[in-house]
């Protein structure tokens, strides 16, 4: 599903990535994990086609698609979906329109007519009670005043609607306490299926608690420096990342 | 591909006006130039009689002795008056019905989504249209005939309701106001007038269409809403103008009375031609709009200005009676090289009296945005209130919004809070949007409604779609 071969990327001529390779197919959980500074986040950026960052040499393939060229709607419209670290604030714009006007935007870029009022009215409601998610929440500006475990809930729960083929968990875990952490890892464990992939960015194990990895990836200075399974999770939290 | 803020900008400086066409109708226009035989001509012309002429004279006498304001944050190439056409209208301009109207009008209507059949199927809104200066279309009069609502033309009304319009044209906005003002009480070509009779509720929202469509003629708009003891009326104003290279001036002046008990809400969407991307062109619009609350009464002022070269506009309230509210609410855009200085005056006179201020201005491109508003409390207005919001959304490096409050208290018991932001749509924001898979445009629609949804939120929903449209029209039509 995503094949990321020898990737190096720099942000204002700094070179962040060095040469960084992934392989993650369909079904599939992968953890990467690593300290502060190490590239984490400038992965899921560069997956998303977020421009500041600057590709200058490998290939990441999407599906078999080489999507450098493509810009960060055209990927979403594809079915990458990144939960952001810190999702933004747009006041005025309720949860439920932001969704709505994201899903018929998804629509639209594969040729597909908008979903009726209805439909969508429907898909909301099961997927907050998924999310456990309190409807006046849907009626509020989105990410405006919300706590840091309301904003992550709310990525998820967006997440949940869009429904897409590869989800880029990026330090989901951070500001969430631990009844928040397991509502949100129940919710991602029910939308996670076979035919689509889930890449979970995290500086600690914790969440791994709750969402079972298939592999662990050690990123450090801009490689991956070793892969394996939970059980290298559980080790990096004891013996930190200065062992590897 | 995504956008930089870069790319951004320069997408939305190549923005191109989207009403930009004109009407080839036979129009019968004066020579330019004004003295006191045009002004007299004008009010002969329109067959007015002897108090009105002597009433424009009087306006022309002032006018030519006051001069143009300049306090203002705008700068522009000062009109020259001698060299503009005072009277343009339609060769033909009474219709009996539909079918005689004049079919490159009903297409220019068409073009702005307007058409008078449609509008008159569309229960609920009757609209007075006036094409360039005169009314060529009047609907529903005879609905609104039955409860006693008049909604004519102003020649209509001097001509029918003398007593009416003489008793308070002019009563609001003196002649004297200010250069505008006068101007417009001298050489004032057509407008509309509506009186709600006392307790009636007016049944529909009152609309009016506003166009330019004459090269070289100034538009001198003249509009007086009488709301008697206890009725209630909502009157909509909406316009657009052709694209044209050489500036036009418009100078309107509305004048609102709320009589003891009344309600009048006021709404605007103005989409004057802004000029072209390199600010060539565009209509100059230097309105002035007031109005006066009795007892108990209220006005809202609802404005969303996404047009004009300059604009100059203040819609007040003089909250004369004790309990008496004024609201503005206000959404101004600008792009490219347009200049807006707006906002409003609450003159607190009457005890009790509340008013409420809500402004959000948008720049793009190398406009400059300035919010301009007076807070006046005087000596008897105890227990007066007032609250006041300015919040400005920047677009890009190149513009400017600017926050001039005044506020001047004279009683000890007055309550004032001023409110005031400004912020910068954020390439975080946009992408945030982008990886949902909504693309540039929309994420700024999205965005520029969010900040504005106070405002939209006051529009009567027939105009708030319109309203929302325009926005769009303005800043993301443009980066597509």
């Amino acid at each position: 599903m995503l094949k990321i071969e020898n990737l190096h990327v720099s942000i204002d001529d700094k070179e962040i990535l060095k040469g960084l390779s992934l392989d993650v197919k369909p079904g599939e959980i992968h953890a990467i994990m690593g300290p502060n500074g190490s590239g984490k986040s400038t992965l899921s950026s560069v997956i998303a086609g977020n421009e500041d960052y600057e590709v200058i040499k490998g290939n990441i393939f999407y599906n078999d698609e080489n999507i450098e060229d493509l810009s960060a709607e055209e990927r979403a419209n594809k079915g990458i979906f990144m939960s952001f670290q810190y999702p933004v604030e747009i006041p005025g714009i309720t949860v439920t329109n932001f969704i709505k006007t994201a899903i018929n935007s998804n629509l639209k870029a594969r040729g597909e007519k908008e979903m009726p009022a209805g439909d969508m009215l429907k898909k909301i409601r099961e997927k907050s009670k998924l999310l456990e998610i309190d409807s006046k929440f849907l009626s509020r500006s989105l990410n405006e005043g919300f706590s840091g475990g309301e904003k992550k809930r709310n990525e998820i729960f967006q997440m949940a609607m869009l429904e897409p083929s590869l989800a880029i968990l990026d330090e989901t875990d951070s500001g969430l306490d631990i009844d928040a952490l397991k509502i949100v890892a129940n919710g991602v464990n029910k939308l996670k299926n076979d035919n689509n992939a889930i890449i979970i960015i995290t500086h600690y194990q914790r969440l791994l608690d709750y969402i079972l990895p298939d592999f662990v990836h050690v990123l450090q200075d801009g490689k991956i420096t070793k892969s394996g399974d939970k059980s290298l999770a559980i080790e990096l939290e004891e013996k930190g990342y200065d062992w590897i | 591909m995504a956008y930089t803020e870069e790319e951004l900008k320069k997408e939305l400086e190549s923005q191109e006006y989207q009403y930009g066409f004109t009407t080839d109708i036979d129009s019968e226009t004066f020579p330019v130039g004004l003295n006191e035989d045009i002004v007299k001509a004008i009010s002969k012309k329109k067959n007015e009689p002897e108090w009105m002429t002597q009433w424009r004279l009087e306006a022309y006498s002032a006018w030519k002795e006051m001069e143009e304001p300049n306090w203002h944050n705008v700068k522009y190439k000062k009109p020259d008056f001698q060299s503009i056409s005072y009277f343009s209208a339609p060769k033909t301009n009474k219709y009996k019905s539909l079918d005689e109207v004049d079919p490159e009008l009903i297409k220019t209507f068409e073009k702005l989504g307007i058409s008078i059949e449609e509008q008159k199927k569309l229960a609920g809104v009757a609209v007075d249209i006036v094409m360039d200066s005169v009314s060529v279309a009047t609907t529903f009069r005879e609905t609104l005939a039955e409860k006693g609502i008049i909604f004519c033309s102003i020649s209509e009304a001097i001509k029918d309701y003398p007593e009416l319009v003489k008793k308070y044209i002019g009563k609001v906005i003196p002649r004297k106001d200010n250069y505008y003002a006068a101007l417009n009480s001298a050489v004032f070509s057509d407008g509309s007038f509506c009186y709600i009779p006392k307790g009636v509720k007016c049944p529909m929202e009152l609309s009016t269409y506003f166009r330019i469509n004459q090269a070289g003629t100034g538009q001198f708009e003249r509009t007086l809403v009488i709301a008697d003891e206890g009725s209630y009326v909502s009157y909509l104003e909406g316009c657009t103008a052709p694209s044209r290279d050489e500036n036009q001036l418009h100078a309107a002046v509305v004048e609102l009375i709320a009589m003891d008990n009344a309600e009048i809400k006021y709404s605007t969407v103005q989409n004057w031609y802004p000029g072209n991307k390199h600010g060539k062109g565009g209509v100059y619009n230097f309105v002035t709009k007031r109005g006066l609350c009795n007892t108990n009464s209220k006005i809202s002022w609802t404005q969303v200005e996404t047009g004009s070269a300059v604009t100059w506009k203040y819609p007040s309230c003089i909250l004369k009676g004790d309990n008496s509210i004024g609201e503005f609410y206000s959404i101004a855009v600008t792009n490219n090289y347009q200049q807006a200085d707006t906002g409003t005056k609450m003159i607190h006179i009457g005890k009790n009296t509340k008013s409420t201020i809500i402004s959000k201005g948008i720049s793009a491109g190398k406009s400059q945005n300035s919010y301009r508003g007076l807070v006046q409390i005087g000596k008897r207005a105890s227990n007066a209130r007032n609250f006041s919001q300015c919040d400005s959304l920047l677009m890009g490096n190149n513009c400017g919004a600017h926050t001039f409050p005044y506020i001047e208290a004279k009683n000890k018991s007055a309550q004032i809070e001023h409110e005031a932001t400004t912020s910068k749509i954020g390439e975080d924001q946009i992408f945030y949007c982008n990886q949902r898979g909504i693309d540039t445009e929309k994420a700024i629609a999205l965005i520029v409604n969010g900040f504005s949804k106070e405002v939209l939120n006051k529009l009567p929903m027939e105009f708030a779609v319109e309203a929302q449209k325009l926005l769009e029209i303005s800043l993301e039509g443009s980066v597509g």
